[in-house]
């Protein structure tokens, strides 16, 4: 099943053509709505007549996380207040939320892409669906919620937290496919094969993702609950869940490229790469009114394929992600970087700033430890004195990036110091 | 009198505690009593030596974190009961023990090493009550 057979299945001519008069729509619009935009390609000597067609993407700037968080919280919003029907925030680097906005056309875009991705899934009207993100200003309850009411199947918003819960109506209800993260996944269906009720299950598929993932871990969630189980992406400065997700061929996630214009760029040169060839994903969103961006660099690491899928669809497939450009971690669906951790370290007096975070995957969920050295004025001959402080930097740590981790005290001068570029994260999982 | 015992902060893993004995053993410091404290990820050693200041250098320059901290040594006969009235005394002054352990026993006497809530309170209130407690030089005596 395709669920927009025009616009998934059109010829590349045809696309580029439509790509090109909404990117020189786009350009034109953030030129006359965001002064940021505005400057930017003034001070590059741009003026909107100058895009005349997708060829000439490459002569825009570019847009950054940072940029967003220069902005905060409504900067590089195009639309006016008064037409922005929704908010979704992500944590930043720096304490400071992405603020991302939508009008009312916006959520019906992102509704029909995620409606394209569930249908890859196999998802239809009859399905129950149980929506297993967490609802809120993360884009993941909502934006899969969204598209799963468009197709018109009956939606369970479970969000996050009561898994036991959530066996019990999967089973009672019937549910026929789940959207939650792939590790929950795994979680869930570890809990159903201890409480014996994978014989009970109505379930077919899944549509997973907020995380990177393998396809070694698909195939094991596959054979665990009997169901096929799909890679939906996506970010919410683009958009959220729905840029892009894999059909039944599992060769590459479709693009939803007639909303979001796909680029594959050299990590170091920032040019364009030849089809096939790894670099840094950048997103232009070419229909979007609320936050347009222009050339967003999604830090993430892939490559695109434009040949026609065995599925039909004639979308741009990006392949499963090899990795990230900059040190962010996606530990349970939450985006985190070393130097929020650093950050608040810093304030706590008694620990030093040297640190090692290692994550792994225990029982299919992310786990965070932290490693610090505490400064020996501060060391401490009882354990209650030295339970109290990890306490107190645990607390300090769930404040600043919103996870809990587990602190560990060692020893001083036993985590590395930096020669060159310090090493500040061990990651055990293999996600890529 | 307020001794002054040596603590070691020890991560649980091989070999870690005989690397502080090592230590100890390269520089002739002579450990009359000891206890160790242990969690799940990590331990507590905590020693009355004859050198404590000493101890603690060495130790820290062998990259251990360390402190000296305020204990009481406390001499009480060898026979039952004698303990339970060591801390009634102080109990019912109002001095908590925040941890405690065993020292030596010798003829009719026994030692205990006694971290006090109030080490200073504790020393005086022991005192009043005419209970010996140790200085350094008597505790190096008992090496």
């Amino acid at each position: 099943m395709i669920w927009n057979e025009t616009k998934e299945c059109m010829s590349r001519d045809e696309m580029t053509a439509l790509q090109s008069a909404r990117l020189v729509k786009t350009v034109d619009y953030v030129y006359h709505n965001v002064e940021f935009y505005r400057k930017k390609m003034q001070r590059e000597g741009l003026l909107p007549g100058d895009i005349k067609g997708i060829e000439d993407i490459s002569k825009l700037p570019f847009t950054t996380k940072d940029d967003l968080r220069d902005t905060y919280p409504f900067g590089l919003f195009a639309a006016p207040k008064s037409q922005i029907v929704r908010i979704h925030a992500s944590s930043g680097t720096t304490g400071k939320a992405t603020v991302v906005g939508y009008t009312r056309r916006d959520l019906d875009i992102w509704a029909e892409c995620v409606a394209r991705c569930l249908t890859m899934a196999g998802v239809t009207k009859d399905d129950i669906i149980q929506v297993g993100y967490g609802y809120g200003l993360f884009t993941g309850g909502l934006g899969a919620h969204g598209g799963a009411e468009k197709i018109g199947a009956m939606v369970v918003p479970m969000s996050t937290g009561n898994s036991k819960k959530l066996i019990t109506m999967m089973v009672d209800f019937g549910v026929t496919a789940i959207a939650c993260t792939p590790s929950y996944l795994l979680h869930i269906s570890e809990l159903l094969e201890k409480e014996n009720m994978i014989k009970d299950l109505k379930l077919r598929t899944a549509i997973c993702g907020a995380e990177p993932w393998t396809d070694k871990m698909r195939q094991e969630i596959e054979s665990r609950l009997h169901i096929t189980a799909h890679d939906i992406y996506g970010l919410s400065e683009v958009m959220g869940p729905g840029v892009a997700c894999d059909c039944s061929v599992h060769d590459g996630l479709h693009v939803c490229e007639d909303h979001f214009y796909p680029e594959i760029l050299d990590t170091a040169t920032l040019k364009a790469v030849p089809a096939g060839e790894t670099g840094e994903l950048v997103f232009t969103t070419i229909t979007k009114e609320g936050l347009p961006l222009i050339r967003y660099r999604t830090k993430d690491i892939t490559s695109i394929n434009y040949e026609k899928c065995e599925c039909g669809r004639t979308s741009a497939r990006i392949s499963k992600f090899k990795g990230r450009v900059d040190d962010m971690l996606i530990i349970r669906g939450v985006n985190v970087f070393p130097s929020q951790v650093e950050a608040a370290l810093v304030d706590i007096k008694e620990v030093t700033p040297h640190y090692m975070m290692i994550v792994d995957r225990v029982n299919n969920l992310d786990t965070l430890e932290i490693q610090v050295e505490i400064d020996e004025k501060y060391f401490s001959d009882e354990i209650k004195g030295l339970e109290a402080l990890t306490q107190k930097i645990a607390h300090t740590i769930n404040q600043a990036i919103g996870l809990n981790a587990k602190i560990r005290i060692v020893e001083p001068q036993s985590l590395s110091r930096s020669e060159g570029k310090a090493v500040h994260v061990i990651d055990k999982r293999k996600l890529y | 009198m307020n001794a002054k015992q040596l603590s070691v902060f020890i991560e649980n893993r091989q070999g870690r505690l005989g690397e502080v004995l090592e230590v100890l053993k390269k520089n002739d410091i002579n450990i009359i009593s000891l206890s160790l404290a242990d969690t799940t990820e990590y331990g507590l050693l905590r020693l009355i030596v004859n050198n404590p200041q000493e101890g603690r250098a060495q130790l820290s320059e062998a990259g251990f974190s360390t402190m000296l901290t305020d204990v009481l040594v406390i001499k009480i006969a060898h026979k039952a009961g004698s303990l339970q009235e060591l801390l009634k005394v102080l109990s019912d002054n109002g001095i908590n023990i925040e941890y405690m352990y065993g020292l030596s026993v010798e003829g009719t006497s026994a030692y205990v090493v006694l971290k006090a809530s109030d080490p200073p309170a504790a020393d005086k209130i022991l005192g009043k009550a005419g209970v010996t407690t140790l200085s350094a030089s008597d505790i190096e005596k008992l090496n």
